[in-house]
């Protein structure tokens, strides 16, 4: 007997099934946010914003008010946004490349300012969209479209440690987490954080997550999971770096 | 809407200040910035009267980001503006074509300085092509040229109007000069002048309920198919000529019985005003020409203006090589009337330096 997924509310079902590639983790981070949507009931004045790349396939994702825009230039979108209407929970939704190559100093200045905005940031180590070049993030060795030998950090450097460097820029009322798309229930459990501190009106909020692109790793499904778990998750540790809210969630 | 001018009242002022009262006078609620001369005076008096009657201010970390955080907040319903000038501008075309495309009423007050790259922090007219046609798009915006602290103040006020009422990207193009002389000008509550000051409404962060009195609103700047995009430039082209009579602006003087037609915009159009007057002083016929939109362009009107004249020459006078001079030949293509130019990039020009050039070429 074949059973309908339950999908969250905060879903926009006509867009469904999304168009994602099969194996791509976006699904999974979606998910959790729409449950999470759900959960805080924030359905009604929450603004998504999604930046050019694979991230741009969620513009109709969600049954909430949603924009797009330029490549790197999610974060002043939502920042203007917020900064206007601030009973708003503003939602920046985007990729490696969007977040810490073109737009990273619109990421740092937020982080330093502290807009209490949150953004969520899909990490799978290359530019998806555009054919699997070299990202910010790609780990050393990694053969990519624009790394074909694989990445030389002598020639490149090394991959960027988003959450690591905007703890640092962050006072203590932001939220900074990396999770992965491989534990489930602590990504859901994050990116609730990183909501709560904004509907809260503590300071930024931020969550890395670690995913899969088996599209332009060509990978199959274990080689994209081992990938993600024995390669991504040592050299980009999961967990919350920084928040308000004690162990368990507690404030 | 409060009044935040008081009384109509004569004030002795730069530029910018008038931008700055003007933007607090028409409702204006946030300004986005970052600094570059010659327009951070608008800045300066903006973050000194906003918190007074309760408006937004943010020094974002660029002109990219000022202008896309306008953006953000023009679809969140507010009236939000920025200014910049020269390479700001040019960071700012990134922003400005995503407000073309998403058809965003954002204001922006140019006030340009010399170039290209950073050229001076003075004074040109060499921001016209990137004000009307920068971008990857067609030139969808309502591009006011003004003269004068008066004007400046004037359709600072109506960018703003034009841009929630239309829903084209709005620009008061200035130049250095106005932006930093201080002259006599007019300040006014604008409903006392019996103006309807356009009330803004929100893309996003709509009131009610979603699936229950309301639909999501998603908001599209990309588009799968050819055919999608092509359908939707072509909306904006039907919506954009149908504005034309309505939002394009000109001035002319005794061009009727003109030998020769002057063609300026903004300051440099008292410049050929000064050299109408002398220049008939001494016999000779000279008339005058003045876009005031440089987009829409007031085609109609220019090509009429010509045709109702004597004058078999018009000289085009510019602070740019060439900006305006493209502009108006792609408008009135077909046109006979002789055309000469008197281009001087990046410097002023004075009713002297028309008047030389008249007599030299008639």
């Amino acid at each position: 007997m074949m059973v309908a997924p339950v999908t969250p509310k905060s879903w926009y079902l006509p867009s469904k099934p999304h168009k994602f590639c099969p194996g791509c983790g976006h699904g999974i981070v979606l998910k959790a946010l729409g449950e999470a949507i759900d959960e805080l009931e924030i359905q009604d004045r929450t603004v998504f914003g999604c930046d050019i790349g694979c991230s741009l396939l969620s513009w109709d994702f969600f049954a909430c008010d949603s924009t797009q825009t330029h490549h790197g230039r999610t974060t002043p979108v939502m920042v203007g946004i917020k900064r206007s209407r601030p009973e708003l929970i503003t939602i920046g939704y985007m990729g490696d490349g969007g977040g810490y190559s073109i737009g990273s100093q619109h990421l740092l200045n937020a982080a330093v300012r502290n807009e209490k905005v949150t953004l969520i940031l899909v990490n799978n180590t290359n530019y998806g969209m555009t054919g699997g070049q070299m990202a910010p993030t790609t780990l050393p060795g990694q053969k990519t479209e624009t790394s074909p030998f694989g990445r030389d950090p002598e020639e490149t450097g090394y991959p960027t440690k988003g959450p690591e460097f905007i703890a640092e820029l962050t006072p203590d009322s932001a939220y900074v987490a990396r999770a992965t798309v491989s534990k489930y229930n602590q990504l859901k459990r994050f990116i609730r954080n990183a909501l709560r501190n904004q509907m809260e009106g503590n300071g930024f909020s931020f969550v890395e997550v670690l995913s899969t692109c088996p599209t332009n790793w060509r990978t199959n499904a274990q080689q994209t999971w081992r990938f993600l778990e024995d390669e991504m998750e040592p050299y980009f540790p999961v967990g919350e770096l920084k928040t308000p809210f004690g162990k368990g969630g507690a404030k | 809407m409060p009044n935040v001018i008081g009384e109509t009242k004569k004030a002795f002022i730069t530029g910018n200040e008038a931008v700055a009262w003007a933007t607090l006078a028409a409702g204006a609620d946030i300004m986005f910035g970052y600094p570059i001369t010659p327009q951070n005076e608008v800045m300066h008096y903006w973050t000194r009267l906003a918190p007074k009657h309760g408006r937004g201010f943010l020094q974002t970390e660029d002109e990219i980001s000022a202008g896309f955080t306008v953006c953000g907040a023009v679809q969140a319903g507010k009236k939000a503006f920025t200014a910049t000038a020269g390479p700001g501008n040019v960071l700012m075309q990134e922003p400005f074509g995503m407000a073309e495309a998403m058809r965003l009423p954002l204001v922006a007050i140019i006030q340009q300085r010399g170039g290209p790259s950073s050229g001076t922090v003075i004074y040109s007219q060499q921001e016209v092509t990137l004000t009307t046609f920068g971008g990857n798009g067609e030139g969808h915006r309502i591009v006011y040229s003004t003269a004068t602290h008066q004007e400046m103040y004037d359709y600072t006020i109506k960018a703003f109007n034009s841009a929630w009422k239309y829903r084209f990207p709005t620009f008061v193009l200035g130049d250095g000069y106005q932006a930093k002389m201080r002259e006599p000008l007019e300040m006014y509550n604008p409903e006392e002048k019996g103006l309807e000051i356009v009330k803004p409404f929100p893309l996003v962060g709509l009131d009610g309920h979603i699936g229950d009195n309301r639909e999501p609103q998603h908001l599209c700047n990309i588009y799968s198919m050819e055919e999608e995009l092509y359908e939707v430039v072509l909306d904006f082209v039907k919506d954009y000529n149908a504005i034309i009579p309505e939002v394009a602006e000109y001035q002319a003087q005794q061009c009727e019985d003109a030998e020769i037609i002057i063609l300026t915009h903004g300051v440099v159009s008292r410049a050929a005003d000064d050299a109408v007057k002398i220049l008939r002083s001494q016999g000779i016929k000279a008339g005058s020409f003045r876009p005031i939109t440089l987009r829409p362009f007031p085609t109609n009107d220019l090509r009429n203006v010509i045709a109702n004249s004597k004058a078999k020459t018009m000289l085009i006078a510019e602070s740019a090589y060439g900006q305006l001079d493209r502009l108006v030949k792609q408008e009135i293509y077909g046109e006979t009337i002789k055309i000469e130019n008197l281009f001087m990039p990046g410097v002023g020009i004075i009713d002297y330096d028309i008047i030389s050039k008249v007599k030299s070429i008639i």
